[in-house]
C-alpha cells in the first residue's frame, strides 16, 4: 500500500501538469483493485489452514482437480478469486456447490450449468460432510502462489560420486592416452638417437640373441610340434565357442521406438509385471500391453518429476520427449483423444525358434515361477535386454534342477504319486513329470 | 622410410582387429544365425506385422456384433452417467457367496488396483504416496457391488478401464474384494 502512495507522490512531483490528471485517475483506480483484492484474499487466508487444506485437498479432491491442470474438473488454482471477480460468485455459491453440485446445477443457476455442460455433464461428487472451515482451508490451499519449478542443484561432489561409473571411465581413457604418448615419445627418442649414432657413424650393437633364441626352438622339432598342437587347440576351442553362439541372442538390446523404462516402472514405482504383461498369468504369449493400458496412468502423469528428469540426463534421454511419443501414438491432446493413433512398433527382444513352444502360464501360474528366473533383474534395466541364453540346454537344466509344485494342485495328485514311487523321490522335478519329451517343446 | 611404411601398416592392421572386435559386440542388433528357414515362422506371430489386414497387425479384433464362444454374457450397461447411477441400483454379482473367491480377489486386486488404491484400499498406494495420481479412500466413497463393477469395467475420471485385463469372473472376484476392503475400513 504504502509504496503505491509514495510512487502517486513521486509521479505527481515530477510529472509536467497536464499528465497528472490522467496519471492520478489511473493510478486510483488501480489502488483501489489493488486493495480490494488484498482485502479479499485476506480475509479468506486469515481463517482458512493451508497446511490442512492440502491434506482435505489430497483426500477429497485431488482424484478429479489438480492445482494447475485441467483434469476431470477445472484447474483450481486461485479459485475463489477467479469467481469472484469473472462470475461474481461468493463463498456461499462455493460452499453449496461443493456440498451438492447437482442441487445447484438443478436450481437452475446459470454458471453451474455452463461449467456442467462445460465438463461433459460428469457431475462432481457431493461432498456434503465437508464443514466451512475444511471448505475455506482448500480455498486457502489453492489460494497459495505457484511454486517456482524448482531446479534440481547439482553439488559436484555427490556428483563426481554418484557417476562413479563414468568418471572412472575418462580417468582410465586419460590414462590410455597418456601411456600411448609415453611410448610414442620413448619410440621418438630412440629413433633420433639411432640417427644420431647413425650421422656419427658409431655402430650401435644389435642384439643378436632373439635370433639364436628363434634358431634354437626352429630345430627343437619336439618343442614344435607342441606348439603347433597347443594352438590347434586353442584355436579350435574358440572357433567350437564363437560357433556355439551364433543364434544365441543373449544380452540383445534394440532400441525401441518409445525409451520405456522397467527401472521406472517395475523398479522405482512399483508396479506390478502382470499389471502390464497380464496375459503371462492365463496364456501362452505374455504380450506387450496395449496403449490404453499406459493410459491409464499417463492421463495423469503427463511430466515426471525434476528428480526423474535428472536421471534421465545420465542416460541421454528426455523422459517428458518420451511421454510426449506415447500422446502422439495414442492420440491424446492432454484432455481427450483426437481420434488420431498410430501404432508403436516395440521391436520383439525374446524370440524362440519357430520350431520350439514355450507357453507362460505353464511356468508363472502352474509352476510359480518368478519372472526374473528367466528374464533377469528386470527391475534394474533401464533398457530391456535378453537376460538368458534361451537355449534348449538352458530349458532343459532348469527341468532337471525344478521341482514341480505339487501342493493345491488336484490335476498332479495321481500322476505324482505313481511317478514318485517309480522314481522313488519324494519330489518329482519338471524332467521326471516328463519335462524332457522332445515332443513337449517340439512340435 | 621403409620401416615407417612396415610400422605404420602393423598399426593399421592391429586397429582394424580392435575396431572388428568391439563392433561384434554390438548388441542393438541380433545374432547370425545357421539356417534360419526353420527359425522364422511362416504362420504369422503374436502381434506381428501384416499386409493382409488395413491396419498393418496380426491381431485383429473381434468382428463388430460377435460374441465368444461359451460362458458369456454381454454387459448391457452404458458408459455414461445414467448408466453408471443405474449399475450402482441395479447391478447386482452372479456369484454367490460361495463362489466368491476373496484369496484370488487379493491377488488380483493387488496387482492390478494396489498401485493406486493401496493395498488397503485407504488410497495410499505408491502413486497416491508420489502424489502423482490420487484415487482417495474407499471408506469415503459411496459405492456398491454394481458401481465398483462398472468402475472396473468401464474406468471413471481419470481411472481407466480394467475390462481388457480381468475376465469376468475375475472382476466379480475383484468386486467382492473390494467391498470387503471398504468394510474392513468402515469398522
Ligand atoms: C468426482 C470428481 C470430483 C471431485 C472429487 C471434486 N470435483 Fe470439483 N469439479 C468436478 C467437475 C467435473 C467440475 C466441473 C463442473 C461439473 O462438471 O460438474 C468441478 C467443478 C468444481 C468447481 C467449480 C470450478 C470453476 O472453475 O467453476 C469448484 C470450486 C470445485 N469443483 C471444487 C472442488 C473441491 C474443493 C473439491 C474437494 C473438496 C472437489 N471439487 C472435488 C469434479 C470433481
Ligand atoms: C508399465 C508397464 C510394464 C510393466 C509394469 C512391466 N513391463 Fe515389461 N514391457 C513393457 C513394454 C511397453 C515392453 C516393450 C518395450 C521394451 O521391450 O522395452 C516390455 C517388454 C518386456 C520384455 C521384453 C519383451 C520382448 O520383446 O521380448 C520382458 C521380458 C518384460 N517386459 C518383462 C517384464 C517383467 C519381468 C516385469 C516386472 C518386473 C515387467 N516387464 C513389467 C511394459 C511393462
Ligand atoms: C501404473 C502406472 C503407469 C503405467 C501403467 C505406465 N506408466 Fe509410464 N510412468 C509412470 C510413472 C509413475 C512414471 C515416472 C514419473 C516420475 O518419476 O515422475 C512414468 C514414466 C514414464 C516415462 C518417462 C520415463 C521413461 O520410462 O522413459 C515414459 C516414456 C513412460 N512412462 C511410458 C509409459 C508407457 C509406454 C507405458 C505403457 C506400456 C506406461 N508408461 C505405463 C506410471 C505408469
Ligand atoms: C521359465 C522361464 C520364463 C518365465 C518364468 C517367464 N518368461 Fe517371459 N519369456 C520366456 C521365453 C523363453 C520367452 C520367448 C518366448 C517365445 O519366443 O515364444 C519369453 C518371452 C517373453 C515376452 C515377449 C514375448 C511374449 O511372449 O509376448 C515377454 C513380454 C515376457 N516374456 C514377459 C514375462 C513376464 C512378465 C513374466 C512373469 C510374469 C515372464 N515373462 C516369465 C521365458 C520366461
Ligand atoms: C526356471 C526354470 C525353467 C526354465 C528356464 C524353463 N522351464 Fe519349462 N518348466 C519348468 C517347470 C517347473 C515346469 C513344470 C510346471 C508344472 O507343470 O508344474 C515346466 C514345464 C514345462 C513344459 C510342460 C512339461 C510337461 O510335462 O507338460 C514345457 C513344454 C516347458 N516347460 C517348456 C520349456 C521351454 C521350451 C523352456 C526354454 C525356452 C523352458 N521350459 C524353460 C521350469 C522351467
Ligand atoms: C524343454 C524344452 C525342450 C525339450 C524337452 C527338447 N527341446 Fe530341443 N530345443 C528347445 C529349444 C528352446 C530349442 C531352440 C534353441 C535355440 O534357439 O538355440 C531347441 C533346439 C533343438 C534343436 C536345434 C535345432 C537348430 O536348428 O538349432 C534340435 C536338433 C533339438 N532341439 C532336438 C531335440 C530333441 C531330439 C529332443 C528330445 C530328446 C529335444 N530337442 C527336446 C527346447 C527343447
Ligand atoms: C492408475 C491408478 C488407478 C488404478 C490402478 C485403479 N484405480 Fe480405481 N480409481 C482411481 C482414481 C483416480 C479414482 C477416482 C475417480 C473419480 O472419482 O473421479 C478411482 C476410483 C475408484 C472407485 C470409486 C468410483 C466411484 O464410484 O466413485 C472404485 C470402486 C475403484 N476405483 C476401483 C478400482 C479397482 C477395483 C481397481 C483395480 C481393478 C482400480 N480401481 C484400479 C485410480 C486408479
Amino acid at each position: 500500500m504504502k509504496k503505491s502512495y509514495q510512487s502517486l507522490e513521486d509521479n505527481s512531483t515530477n510529472n509536467m501538469k497536464q499528465v497528472i490528471y490522467r496519471n492520478l485517475t489511473s493510478k486510483i483506480l488501480y489502488l483501489g483493485f489493488i486493495l480490494l483484492l488484498t482485502f479479499s484474499t485476506s480475509l479468506s487466508a486469515q481463517e482458512g489452514d493451508p497446511v490442512n487444506g492440502k491434506k482435505v485437498f489430497l483426500a477429497n479432491c485431488a482424484s478429479c482437480h489438480k492445482l494447475d491442470k485441467v483434469m476431470t474438473g477445472p484447474a483450481l488454482r486461485n479459485v475463489e478469486a477467479r469467481l469472484a471477480e469473472e462470475h461474481g460468485l461468493d463463498r456461499e455459491w462455493i460452499n453449496a456447490w461443493i456440498r451438492n453440485s447437482a442441487a445447484v446445477i438443478k436450481s437452475g443457476d446459470p454458471y453451474a450449468n455452463k461449467i456442467y455442460n462445460e465438463y461433459n455433464q460428469s457431475p462432481m461428487t457431493a461432498l456434503a460432510s465437508l464443514t466451512d472451515q475444511d471448505i475455506s482451508d482448500v480455498l486457502a490451499y489453492t489460494a497459495q502462489p505457484k511454486p517456482e519449478p524448482v531446479v534440481p542443484t547439482v553439488d559436484p561432489n555427490t556428483n563426481t560420486q554418484g557417476e562413479g561409473g563414468v568418471s572412472n571411465n575418462i580417468i582410465l581413457g586419460a590414462l590410455a592416452v597418456l601411456f600411448g604418448l609415453l611410448a610414442m615419445a620413448l619410440i621418438l627418442v630412440k629413433r633420433t638417437l639411432n640417427r644420431f649414432a647413425e650421422a656419427k657413424g658409431i655402430e650401435v650393437p644389435s642384439k643378436k640373441g632373439g635370433d639364436s633364441i628363434w634358431k634354437a626352438f626352429v630345430q627343437n622339432q619336439f618343442l614344435v610340434l607342441v606348439t603347433a598342437i597347443f594352438f590347434l587347440l586353442a584355436s579350435g576351442y574358440f572357433a567350437y565357442g564363437y560357433f556355439m553362439q551364433i543364434g544365441v541372442d543373449q544380452g540383445y538390446e534394440p532400441v525401441q521406438p518409445i525409451h520405456y523404462s522397467h527401472r521406472i516402472h517395475a523398479g522405482d514405482n512399483g508396479i506390478d509385471c502382470k499389471y502390464c504383461h497380464s496375459s503371462a498369468r492365463v496364456s501362452k504369449t505374455s504380450g506387450i500391453p496395449s496403449l490404453n493400458v499406459c493410459m491409464n496412468c499417463h492421463k495423469s502423469i503427463s511430466e515426471v518429476a525434476p528428480a526423474t528428469l535428472a536421471e534421465g540426463k545420465e542416460y541421454g534421454v528426455d523422459y517428458n520427449a518420451e511421454i510426449q511419443k506415447l500422446y502422439d501414438a495414442v492420440g491424446w491432446d492432454g484432455t481427450a483423444y483426437t481420434g488420431d493413433s498410430k501404432p508403436v512398433k516395440w521391436i520383439r527382444v525374446h524370440n524362440l525358434p519357430d520350431f520350439a513352444y514355450f507357453n507362460h502360464s505353464q511356468h508363472v501360474t502352474v509352476g510359480g515361477i518368478e519372472c526374473q528366473t528367466c528374464h533377469g533383474p528386470v527391475e534394474e534395466m533401464e533398457i530391456m535386454y535378453q537376460d538368458a541364453p534361451l537355449t534348449m540346454g538352458w530349458c532343459i537344466n532348469c527341468h532337471r534342477e525344478t521341482n514341480v509344485k505339487v501342493k493345491d494342485n488336484a490335476y498332479y495328485t495321481k500322476i505324482h504319486e505313481q511317478l514318485s514311487k517309480k522314481y522313488g523321490v519324494e519330489q518329482l522335478t519338471a524332467a521326471q513329470m516328463g519335462g524332457l519329451e522332445c515332443g513337449k517343446c517340439h512340435y | 622410410m621403409h620401416i615407417n611404411m612396415k610400422i605404420a601398416a602393423k598399426y593399421i592392421v592391429v586397429s582394424i582387429l580392435l575396431v572388428s572386435f568391439v563392433s561384434c559386440q554390438k548388441n542393438s542388433r541380433p545374432n547370425y544365425q545357421y539356417m534360419p528357414n526353420m527359425y522364422e515362422s511362416v504362420g504369422y506371430e503374436t502381434y506381428q506385422e501384416s499386409d493382409a489386414f488395413a491396419n498393418g497387425v496380426e491381431a485383429q479384433l473381434p468382428a463388430e456384433g460377435t460374441i465368444p464362444r461359451g460362458d458369456f454374457m454381454p454387459f448391457e450397461i452404458d458408459n455414461t452417467t445414467e448408466g453408471y447411477e443405474e449399475a450402482k441400483l441395479n447391478l447386482t454379482s452372479p456369484l454367490d457367496s460361495t463362489q466368491v473367491d476373496y484369496e484370488q480377489g487379493k491377488v488380483l486386486y493387488d496387482i492390478y488396483c494396489a498401485i493406486c488404491h493401496g493395498t488397503k484400499g485407504d488410497g495410499n498406494g505408491t502413486l497416491a504416496k508420489k502424489e502423482l495420481i490420487i484415487p482417495g479412500s474407499y471408506a469415503d466413497k459411496d459405492i456398491t457391488t454394481g458401481s465398483i463393477y462398472h468402475t472396473i469395467y468401464y474406468g471413471k475420471n481419470t481411472m481407466g478401464s480394467y475390462a481388457n485385463q480381468l475376465s469376468e469372473t475375475e472382476r466379480w472376484h475383484v468386486v467382492a474384494y473390494v467391498e470387503k476392503l471398504k468394510a474392513d475400513l468402515k469398522k
